[in-house]
């Protein structure tokens, strides 16, 4: 038996292996490698207007969530009213900020405005990142990304996937809570 | 009839099915000419009882028996009757037992034709596609039975999901199933012949015409189901690298990478292990996404998890049937006879570099398929790997695959001359190369490298599809040289004709198409885009018998001249609560005006995305050329001779080319 035609099998027996390990373990959260540590410095033009800057600068002084979008990826349109929903009335009065991820595509940004005007725009300030080297500094994989950042300007939590209410509720909501009894100790 | 005989008939098929693979695989272990020849006439049956309980579940349906379980969640009493036969494949359960017919029948089909192959090896095949039926019999009569009761039937059905009430997509799973299930039978040939060490390669020919035929089915099915998408869904685009999509693209990129290499296993007896593993891959690919779409794994992993039994068994299965194949692969596969050797510059090599395309491209897919599938499984949330990553890794491969197409079917076997095979190509070359100085000179400072590479590329394409026939015809100038071409030359002329085509509308569409959201107002000012004047004319309620919704009238005017008015709908079903859009299109060949409705801004102003889509509907058209080049090659005659005496020919053409 040559082991050369034994390879197709090894393939598919790690595939087996993974998808059994999918169905009945649930390892939880991976953590970034960022959580804790101040957020990787960055200075992005804004999406609407190119002159003006978003930068790390502006995720400081207060608790704030930073979340990764881009028109191509569906899970973003899903998680958006939710989005709309939270810069109407802020928990807390944290903001959202956004980081338009344009993946070498220079027609995102002007499909960004339009989305944003047509289904409401719910980011405080929007970085737009044409080339995606603050995404990797700030080891984003996918979209949509969101992270939580504290006053001191750290990376609290990040959260890979669409937001959902219940995401919201048990996860991020509960967390600024912890951050703001942090702060009055 | 009652639902109970229809489960009845499964329970019947199920053991007719063992029976099936019994008789065949250890009748031919057993050289037993009996329990071979009975085994045909058991696969018979289990078709036969397979149709009566698919009869049975279309007549539930028809009935509005809401007494089943499967008929209240997917029916509806104000449902129209076509779609009621649709939606006995709407959901998982119907579809399970639309893929066993279908099995059943190719299983059929292969069973009426098997008196071309050898007795044996005959009985291997149907032995290993009865045991694939033996599978999925299992599966729906343990884990996802349609014919399941209520105990207090409902007064009405919850409806089909509104999303597959129309012509199109109510043929597409049909269509697609035909395709997927039909890559059994090139699986079964590969599994037999592995089983059976098989020396001659005989069966690689038997198998091309089924090989071509599921593809077919495969090619329509993807190409109504782009379509589909381009007038249904409301945002204009014709492919999504959505998982659904990208489920039933592997398999075809594996098919088509299968289609060529079965050609050198045939031609050259070469590449044998090679083809019996793109075999097990393509129906490998067939069942992820089966199972992928239908069993609701994509929709979220965690449906897994609240039907354990289902996904437990569906696992099960695809590890049994992939490394069980994989298995008799890794120890019988050394044993299979290699092929005779090639130079670099010959059509083995042109036939390797599409094999190696068309797998690294399925590869590609199956990587950001499967990627937030496991992110997802692992509980890290899910992602989207969005169209940049697909357009960013497929774009170049399929540039390379026009690049590369004219000289497969002019190059000689083992070795050719790359000049003489410049000069046969030498006015495909120039035409192309004229075609892109005017396409340039047409659509000045739109579009950059890349649009004038991949236009230049399909035009290649095109006009070097005909490059074989014409060249076969060049070599003999008599009178019958023309009927002489045989079938073969024309299908895969063809395709490869459709192939340039859809790229041709592909690149155009993506290059040179004009989008637009806009605000109109009923009656209001005309909105100059695109070369063309849109206004609104006016909005009407309309009501169908399970949905109501809005109609806008739209006039297109070009120089003040009317060209058409569009009516594009926005559809609330009223049952299942889902709003659908339904597109306005004015199609030409040239050209589609393309507009949807969006929502209501206020002020009776109405958000509408008005589209140019140059060309767009080449991107089909192309598609189904493609698939039409199959058909035809399928036919030829040389797969209808005594397959003995058709291999007879070939042993010798082979040597002839050796000599």
């Amino acid at each position: 038996m040559s082991w050369r035609f034994a390879i197709p099998l090894v393939v598919v027996i790690a595939l087996v292996a993974a998808f059994w390990r999918g169905l009945f373990l649930n390892p939880g959260e991976v953590p970034s490698p960022l959580i804790g540590k101040p957020v990787p410095e960055f200075s992005l033009p804004t999406l609407h207007d190119p002159a003006l800057t978003f930068s790390s600068d502006n995720l400081k002084g207060q608790i704030s969530l930073l979340n990764v979008f881009g028109t191509w990826c569906p899970g973003c349109h899903d998680e958006h009213p939710l989005l709309v929903e939270w810069s109407k009335s802020p928990p807390y009065g944290v903001p959202v900020y956004g980081l338009n991820w344009a993946m070498h595509q220079p027609s995102e940004r002007a499909a960004a405005i339009k989305w944003l005007q047509r289904v409401g725009n719910p980011y405080a300030a929007i970085g737009y990142d044409e080339s995606g080297a603050v995404i990797m500094d700030w080891g984003v994989y996918g979209a949509p990304e969101t992270f939580l950042i504290d006053a001191q300007g750290r990376v609290r939590l990040k959260h890979v996937g669409v937001l959902t209410e219940e995401v919201v509720q048990n996860k991020i909501v509960p967390a600024i809570e912890r951050l703001r009894a942090e702060e009055k100790q | 009839m009652t639902p109970e005989l229809g489960h009845f008939a499964l329970i019947m098929a199920l053991g007719l099915a063992v029976l099936q693979s019994v008789l065949g695989l250890a009748g031919a272990y057993r050289n037993d000419i009996a329990w071979m020849q009975t085994s045909r006439t058991v696969a018979a049956g289990q078709f036969a009882f397979t149709l009566i309980a698919f009869t049975v579940l279309t007549a539930a349906f028809l009935g509005n028996d809401f007494s089943l379980l499967y008929v209240a969640q997917n029916s509806n009493t104000a449902l129209p009757w076509p779609y009621r036969i649709a939606a006995v494949w709407g959901a998982h359960e119907g579809s399970l037992l639309l893929w066993i017919l279908v099995l059943a029948g190719w299983t059929l089909a292969v069973v009426l034709r098997a008196n071309r192959l050898p007795e044996n090896f005959a009985a291997r095949v149907i032995g290993v596609l009865g045991l694939i039926s033996v599978g999925f019999l299992l599966f729906t009569l343990f884990t996802s039975n349609p014919f399941e009761r209520l105990e207090i039937p409902p007064l009405n059905g919850r409806d089909l999901n509104p999303i597959l009430q129309d012509p199109a997509l109510a043929i597409h799973p049909p269509l697609l199933y035909f395709g997927y299930v039909g890559f059994a039978v090139p699986f079964a040939f590969a599994l037999a012949a592995l089983i059976g060490a098989e020396k001659d390669v005989a069966w690689a020919r038997a198998v091309r015409p089924w090989t071509a035929l599921a593809w077919l089915f495969l090619t329509v099915g993807i190409t109504l189901g782009s379509w589909w998408a381009y007038y249904e869904l409301g945002w204009g685009g014709w492919w999504f690298w959505d998982p659904v999509e990208n489920a039933s693209f592997m398999p075809w990129l594996i098919g088509t990478a299968l289609i060529h290499s079965l050609a050198v296993t045939e031609k050259r007896g070469a590449f044998i292990s090679w083809t019996v593993l793109l075999a097990i891959a393509a129906f490998s690919l067939s069942l992820l996404g089966t199972f992928l779409v239908r069993s609701g794994v994509l929709v979220s992993v965690h449906a897994f998890a609240t039907d354990p039994a289902r996904g437990v068994f569906i696992l099960a299965f695809l590890a049994t049937v992939v490394g069980g194949a994989l298995v008799l692969y890794a120890i019988r596969a050394p044993q299979l006879p290699a092929g005779g050797g090639f130079k670099p510059w010959s059509r083995e090599t042109f036939l390797l570099v599409n094999n190696v395309l068309l797998t690294v491209a399925a590869g590609a897919v199956l990587l950001g398929t499967l990627y937030p599938l496991f992110l997802d499984a692992l509980n890290l949330g899910k992602i989207s790997v969005g169209p940049p990553y697909f357009n960013a890794v497929f774009v170049p491969l399929m540039l390379l695959v026009l690049a590369a197409i004219a000289f497969g079917p002019i190059t000689n076997w083992k070795r050719d001359d790359w000049r003489a095979n410049v000069r046969t190509l030498k006015l495909p070359l120039v035409l192309s190369v004229a075609g892109i100085v005017v396409a340039i000179a047409i659509t000045w400072g739109r579009g950059g490298v890349i649009v004038a590479i991949g236009t230049w590329l399909a035009l290649w394409a095109i006009f070097a599809a005909f490059a074989e026939p014409v060249m076969r015809l060049r070599h003999r100038r008599d009178a019958g040289a023309l009927k002489r071409i045989p079938l073969s030359s024309w299908g895969m002329s063809i395709a490869h004709f459709g192939l340039g085509i859809s790229a041709l509308g592909i690149v155009a569409v993506s290059a040179y198409g004009f989008e637009r959201d806009a605000a109109l107002v009923p009656g209001g000012d005309a909105v100059d885009f695109g070369g063309y004047s849109w206004q609104l004319e006016g909005l009407r309620n309309i009501r169908g018998s399970n949905f109501e919704g809005e109609e806008a009238s739209l006039q297109v005017r070009r120089d003040g001249e009317l060209l058409t008015t569009l009516q594009p709908q926005k559809r609330m079903y009223t049952t299942q609560r889902a709003a659908m859009t339904e597109a306005g299109i004015d199609a030409r060949l040239d050209r589609d005006l393309y507009a949807a409705l969006g929502e209501p801004l206020g002020d009776d102003a109405w958000s509408v995305r008005l589209q140019v889509k140059p060309l767009v509907r080449f991107i089909w058209l192309g598609g189904l050329l493609m698939a039409l080049g199959g058909g035809i090659a399928a036919f030829d005659r040389r797969y209808r001779k005594p397959l003995k005496e058709s291999v007879a020919a070939t042993a010798a053409e082979r040597a002839g080319a050796n000599a």
